[in-house]
């Protein structure tokens, strides 16, 4: 689950990570008074959940509380297109007034998952404000690495040489010491999958502060952080792909005309591909789950109908346990009650495939039934560009 | 021959009373598989369809001979169910839970490190752990350790490892049309951190007599296909097809498994069956060519 900068500055400053002083606000009337409280020159940040923000406007340096309201006014309801966005851009809902710092430097922290180590792994750069990403491709000796132990975190000597590979000296190495710890364990406590400062803030007067935060939690671990379950911030997400984990299918819509129903993810992810493959585009990633019992079928049958681009939709089901026949019922009967506008190709596998292939026909349904992936493949996309 | 699991695997399950577990544990016993019992804290002395349940994995072990523990331990607890059975010393560890935290997996992967070292020291066996998320392993007409359908198995030459459940089916399914059989097929799981990976079955099938080759099948997220395509270049002298799912996948979005991700431009499927092919690999651009260029390459060796 990601969360919006605030939301995780104020999860840091719980575990002692020092951040700069500030206040959500959803109306420019309320970023004065904001701004009048942080001492008048303050920062105004959209609160989006993509990167970038700076570059797409998002971000801007108010002079005094009526410049705060200005920019308020021109950043809330804005729709801030990023390149982490995509081209439809994300609606402004919330800004964070800050207060402004003098700035030293700005270098980069991050802690995230390295899946060779096994273990998650702290990355700093004296090259912060940066993408990191972009470091690491045009310069990899730039980021200075360090594992945290499962038990130990990390140790006062990682710490050290974090606050040397960031070129610190007097309080701000001090001061950056005892972030890298704190920082560490708000990202253990919390569950974090993400957990990045960029920049991290150098003041002149040496102190050591979280300037921006991005955090991602585990969603496997949601069920013991009960706190973070309001924060979650679902106008960020797609609505259909927010009604479909109400269902427990795993959907995400992309910009084919070809839907797919599949049981497994990554025979749902193949199935994309051979489509693609056979010459149409899929117009989504949809993982009913073991099961794909009736009702399961009939949610997902919903779904990817209310994608208007969808002109055919191919259900691939590898029954496994379940019986080809149960399978075929609960596609018919979930045909039946929702309505088909667009034809179905059916590719079942599993015991009774036979048996299951004649209830789909027999149905009187527009149901195509194909045999393999490849068959099924071809028929979907040649029924998608109407040709049938 | 095969690996890691036959006849003779005594499997326990943990979770037994649940209703995943109990539902699996009667279809493993209906394949063949030697199931001989199964665990659930409390219950200890009491039997479940026929299963004597045990209050503890150690107990398991000691009265039922367990060798292989299969879980189904719901996911706030399977972590610590995977290091009840690292301590037990129990051989083979199938963890099926979907959703458990990285954090405790960490641990666990931690826990798994230290008792195998002090199970060396005294001379016991190592453990092994499958999984987490994952189907479980399969040794056709021997035993059936996990939830994978049996009936579309059948024994042969062929080994299989996969990060994905039911694209593994896929694949057995085509070769079991095809007349061609497996000796084992493990589902290593979806999650970003398993026990068990694709370099540990692409050896364990080279140094099997009974398999001749292997598919391997990947998807989208981290650097396992890259890595095991360096070991296959390597040490693996049987051939191998492979085929690697999410081609079409958008980057930045979470395939279904908490693995299959595209960040920060890595995890690509190009790149991994370009990383596959460098290696001598024979990489089939749609699942559904698995078992035809299987047979193809097979027969040529």
């Amino acid at each position: 689950m990601k969360l919006h900068e605030y939301q995780a500055k104020e999860i840091l400053r719980r575990y002692g990570v020092p951040t700069p002083r500030g206040i959500v606000v959803e109306s420019p009337e309320d970023a004065r008074s904001a701004a009048q409280q942080l001492g008048g020159r303050v920062v105004v940040k959209a609160q989006i959940h993509a990167g970038g923000r700076g570059k797409g406007g998002g971000v801007k340096l108010a002079k005094d509380p009526d410049d705060a309201v200005a920019i308020a006014k021109k950043i809330l309801g804005m729709t801030l297109v990023t390149h982490q966005t995509g081209p439809t851009g994300q609606l402004v809902r919330k800004v964070l007034i800050e207060e402004a710092l003098n700035i030293d430097k700005e270098l980069y922290l991050g802690i995230t998952l390295d899946r060779n180590l096994m273990l998650p792994v702290v990355m700093a750069s004296a090259q912060g404000g940066m993408d990191i990403e972009e470091v690491a491709a045009k310069d990899p000796k730039a980021i200075h690495k360090e594992p945290v132990d499962t038990v130990l975190g990390v140790g006062p000597f990682q710490a050290r040489s974090i606050a040397n590979a960031l070129g610190l000296t007097g309080t701000a190495y001090k001061k950056c010491v005892e972030f890298v710890h704190k920082l560490v364990h708000a990202y253990v406590e919390t569950d974090a999958a993400l957990l990045e400062i960029n920049p991290l803030l150098i003041t002149k007067e040496g102190d050591v502060l979280a300037l921006d935060a991005k955090m991602t939690i585990d969603d496997n671990a949601l069920f013991r952080h009960k706190e973070f379950a309001e924060m979650r911030d679902i106008h960020e997400e797609d609505p259909l792909e927010v009604e479909a984990s109400q269902f427990g299918l795993n959907y995400i819509k992309l910009d084919g005309n070809v839907g797919a129903m599949v049981n497994g993810a990554g025979l749902a992810m193949g199935t994309m591909d051979i489509i693609k493959l056979a010459g149409g585009e899929p117009a989504n990633f949809l993982d009913v789950g073991g099961g794909a019992s009736a009702e399961q079928v009939k949610n997902a049958f919903r779904i990817i109908l209310s994608d208007k681009n969808v002109k055919a939709i191919l259900i691939n089901i590898f029954g496994g346990i379940m019986r080809g026949d149960r399978i075929a019922e609960g596609v018919v009967s979930a045909a039946r009650e929702v309505g088909l506008p667009v034809p179905v190709v059916v590719r079942l596998e599993g015991t009774n495939v036979e048996l299951g292939k004649k209830i789909l026909a027999d149905s009187g349904l527009p149901l195509i039934t194909a045999d393999g992936m490849w068959d099924a493949a071809q028929k979907v996309v040649a029924a998608a560009k109407g040709q049938r | 021959m095969s690996i890691w699991a036959d006849k003779n695997t005594r499997v326990i399950v943990q979770g037994i009373t649940g209703r995943e577990g109990s539902f699996h544990a009667i279809q493993c016993r209906e394949y063949g598989t030697q199931v001989v019992g199964g665990v659930t804290p409390g219950k200890g002395g009491t039997t479940h369809e026929g299963f004597p349940v045990f209050n503890s994995v150690r107990e398991a072990r000691e009265k039922a001979g367990a060798t292989c523990s299969l879980i189904f331990v719901p996911p706030p607890f399977a972590a610590d169910a995977i290091m009840e059975s690292a301590d037990a010393g129990v051989e083979l560890i199938v963890c099926i839970t979907e959703g458990i935290p990285v954090n405790d997996m960490l641990k666990a992967h931690d826990f798994m490190t230290k008792s195998n070292t002090l199970h060396e020291r005294r001379g016991e066996s190592r453990s092994r752990l499958i999984g987490p998320n994952c189907p479980g392993l399969i040794t056709p007409g021997q035993a059936k350790i996990g939830i994978m359908p049996g009936h579309i198995h059948r024994p042969g030459p062929i080994g299989i490892v996969s990060r994905s459940g039911t694209l593994t089916y896929e694949a057995v399914g085509q070769l079991s049309k095809l007349g061609i059989g497996q000796s084992t097929a493990v589902g290593i799981g979806g999650d970003p951190l398993p026990g068990t990976n694709f370099i540990d079955c692409l050896a364990a099938f080279q140094a099997d007599p009974q398999t001749e080759a292997m598919i391997m099948i990947g998807e989208i997220g981290g650097t396992a296909e890259e890595e095991a395509a360096a070991f296959v270049k390597a040490n693996v002298k049987k051939p191998v097809v492979a085929f690697i799912a999410g081609q079409t996948a958008p980057p930045g979005r979470r395939m279904g498994h908490a693995g299959a991700i595209i960040s920060g431009g890595t995890g690509t499927a190009a790149e991994k069956m370009a990383a596959l092919e460098a290696a001598g690999i024979h990489v089939v651009k749609a699942p559904s060519d698995m078992g035809k260029k299987l047979e193809e390459v097979w027969k040529k060796r």
